[in-house]
């Protein structure tokens, strides 16, 4: 699993699981398959003969320069890069100066330990073989670019003019010729040896040794030994990384446990959310519940503690009423009395 | 109950017969659209669009993809708040947010198939071969799982003018559920498109390039969305007046709650970005030409309509909050351009940036067309800005 420690389990739910588990249980530190092959470029002795260029070509069946590339110079007035029917191009960095001579470095596919082309592809079309290099998959390919879009190498391109099977298109460091035995074919072309391929981990000795020999001739740095994680192809400098092209703002940390670490908040989300939303919505509801039963509650106290004056009124009013009535008969009473006697009073005067 | 409904909206008469002004121009730029897309089938996409080995992500990825699920964030943004907090006061923009939110992933979906190399295997991560460690995976699990969820809350709709009412009875009783499942998928994707690009510390800008990537899409998309359902309610409650049953006053009241709610959630961007720049160390570089351009970005288009949206609010100010809304709507839209191509690459020189092509152009405002043509054409037939009278108040 040298592609990302962390994914590649399969299962977006399951890598975060294993996530925890390898994490727990693993102090063991899997730094890449064994025996994988890489390529070192010592830029020293590039003098940009553009013969890889060519082979590459020849090797991949893409249309040929035009005329005879060898040798050819005009192309380094400007920075090219890797297209999709050119996937190695040789540009020059420094100008000859003196008896300091011209600076030049190939650029194609790095064949990252941890490629972040694998990491981001939708349908995982890219894949690390033991042998180191990176394959792509074109059957797979639904030609997102994603992977084009975080290569920080820009090495990878696409075949915009083809409308109906566009690939990416890469180095593929040759992994049918390594398959055979061979050299790739850049390897086997450069005239100044400057482009040796072979295991990785002789690679880097090689580049070591290269460096412990002549130290005024090599900038104290071996790029791709850690870079993003460390990569197949090994560059050696004579000057300074960062003049090569080479962005100076890299880190060692392979950029798929940076670009995918959020990845494992995921599955959270998806165990978190469907409780503590249906938690929102109860509390919502049972907010909606009390207002609902305190609102039924004072209606109906309201409504008790109007019947009870109601129904005081209505006492008082009754007694009232009867108070009434009787003072009214009381006072018919005493009319009539009063009417009777002087009705009496009359009939004894006549 | 159907007395009170107020001119119920008859299936629209073609106002004009066919060519109409609209009609026309809509016609022109559809046509146009298809052309174009002939052509990128036939020749490719170099022959329609700008794109370049280096820049392989252009105005279909950053617009159609990355805006277009942001600017559709209404949707989630207005059901949560009426079905899951109870805010029911916002019950009549839920539909026209869901409709716009379904129409808007339709077009992240179209835009998809325009931009990839190819498009008929767009099904590939679920049938073929799954990339799990993949962000964009995830991105087009939801997508795909979200889109289906906003055609099922987008069905009640249809099925009233249908008059199924035993589908539509079982789509209704589905709703506290289709919410939250619409909810945690917009967390998902919503902040998911953020974290694609935190695999390329060193080709986006680093004020743009966060570890709080995915915080800020998700916090931006809510606010795009509900300043879209402002913008969209600018639109449609004029040209739905007669549709339109609730009062101005409540109407207004609408709006201004969404304009407070909007400047809430852009104040909060706000600190969040503040947050990233200082845990980051970023703040130096506002110092720099591409600083000058993320305060472009910072303070004319968060920090201004979050201040517009507390004045339009306080001083219940309709049309300033709309300004607010638009300003906003440009703001999401111009991060995600940075994010996806012009902060992106920022050290690539001037000459291969990217810029795109007009077809490009093109296309996409024909599927911006197509949405409103199709906003219009269901707004006209089936209850989106009114409540169907035989399920007034029901989910």
């Amino acid at each position: 699993m040298t592609v990302s420690r962390r994914g590649f389990i399969g299962g977006v739910l399951g890598s975060a699981l294993a996530a925890g588990t390898s994490e727990a249980s693993s102090v063991e530190y899997f730094s890449g398959y064994p025996g994988r092959y890489g390529l070192l470029h010592d830029t020293t002795l590039c003098v940009g003969c553009r013969s890889c260029e060519v082979a590459c070509k020849k090797v991949n069946d893409l249309p040929p320069f035009e005329g005879n590339a060898v040798g050819d110079q005009s192309v380094f007035a400007s920075t090219r890069r890797s297209t999709d029917t050119t996937l190695t191009v040789v540009n020059r960095y420094r100008e000859a100066e003196g008896n300091q001579p011209a600076v030049y470095r190939k650029q194609q596919c790095m064949h990252c330990n941890e490629p972040c082309c694998a990491t981001v592809c939708p349908v995982h079309a890219f894949e690390k073989t033991p042998e180191g290099p990176v394959l792509y998959h074109p059957e797979l390919c639904m030609g997102c670019r994603y992977c084009v879009t975080a290569c920080p190498y820009y090495a990878l391109a696409y075949e915009y003019d083809n409308p109906l099977t566009p690939r990416v298109m890469r180095c593929t460091m040759c992994y049918p010729r390594i398959k055979e035995g061979l050299k790739p074919g850049c390897a086997e072309a450069c005239p100044m040896g400057a482009i040796t391929f072979g295991r990785r981990d002789e690679l880097l000795k090689v580049a070591r040794e290269r460096i412990r020999k002549n130290p005024e001739r090599y900038v104290d740095h071996i790029f791709g030994e850690n870079e993003f994680g460390g990569t197949s192809w090994l560059i050696l400098s004579g000057i300074p990384f960062d003049q090569l092209g080479l962005d100076a703002g890299v880190t060692h940390e392979s950029l798929p446990s940076i670009g995918t670490s959020y990845l494992s908040v995921v599955p959270l989300v998806i165990t978190i959310y469907p409780g503590l939303l249906a938690g929102f919505y109860a509390f919502t509801k049972r907010k909606e519940q009390l207002a609902k039963q305190e609102s039924q509650a004072a209606v109906a106290e309201t409504l008790k503690r109007a019947g009870e004056e109601t129904q005081q009124k209505l006492a008082a009013a009754a007694e009232k009423a009867k108070k009434d009535q009787d003072k009214a008969v009381e006072r018919a009473v005493k009319e009539a009395v009063a009417k009777a006697l002087s009705e009496q009073g009359k009939g004894d005067a006549s | 109950m159907s007395l009170s409904v107020p001119a119920a909206p008859s299936p629209t008469e073609p106002r004009g017969g066919l060519l109409t002004p609209f009609n026309l121009i809509t016609g022109a730029i559809l046509l146009g659209g298809a052309v174009i897309l002939a052509i990128r089938f036939t020749r490719g996409l170099a022959a329609t669009t700008n794109l370049s080995h280096t820049n392989p992500w252009g105005l279909w990825i950053g617009f159609d993809v990355m805006s277009g699920v942001a600017l559709a964030a209404g949707g989630f943004v207005t059901s949560t708040a009426v079905y899951l907090f109870g805010m029911k006061e916002y019950k009549p923009v839920v539909r026209p947010a869901i409709l716009t939110g379904f129409l808007g992933y339709f077009l992240v979906v179209l835009g998809l198939l325009a931009d990839l190399g190819r498009p008929w295997r767009l099904p590939y991560p679920f049938i073929r071969q799954a990339g799990p460690t993949s962000p964009l995976f995830e991105v087009a699990l939801c997508v795909a799982l979200y889109l289906t969820v906003l055609f099922v809350e987008s069905t009640p709709a249809v099925l009233e003018w249908l008059g199924w009412k035993r589908a539509r009875r079982l789509v209704g009783s589905m709703t506290i559920a289709l919410t939250i499942l619409g909810l945690l998928l917009s967390t998902m994707h919503q902040s998911t498109l953020g974290a694609m690009f935190m695999i390329t510390p060193t080709k986006l800008h680093p004020l743009w390039y966060s570890a709080h990537l995915p915080v800020q899409f998700f916090v931006s998309a809510v606010a795009a969305g509900i300043s879209m359902v402002i913008v969209e309610g600018m639109f449609s409650h004029r040209a739905f007046h007669h549709q339109v049953e609730i009062s101005q006053d409540h109407f207004l009241r609408i709006n201004l709650g969404l304009a407070k709610g909007a400047s809430v959630v852009l104040a909060t961007y706000l600190a969040i970005k503040a947050v990233g720049l200082t845990l980051e160390d970023k703040w130096q570089l506002l110092g720099t030409g591409w600083g000058l351009w993320y305060l472009v970005e910072l303070v004319g288009f968060v920090l201004l309509p979050c201040m517009l949206f507390t004045v339009a609010y306080r001083e219940s100010r309709l049309p300033l909050a709309r300004v607010a809304a638009v300003i906003t709507v440009i703001g999401v839209v111009l991060n995600r351009f940075n994010v996806s191509f012009i902060a992106f690459n920022w050290k690539v020189p001037a000459d291969q940036r990217y810029v795109p092509s007009w077809m490009e152009v093109w296309v996409t405002v024909a599927f911006i067309t197509f949405a409103v043509v199709a906003f219009r054409w269901i707004a006209n037939r089936m209850p989106i800005m009114y409540e169907h009278p035989d399920w007034k108040g029901s989910h």
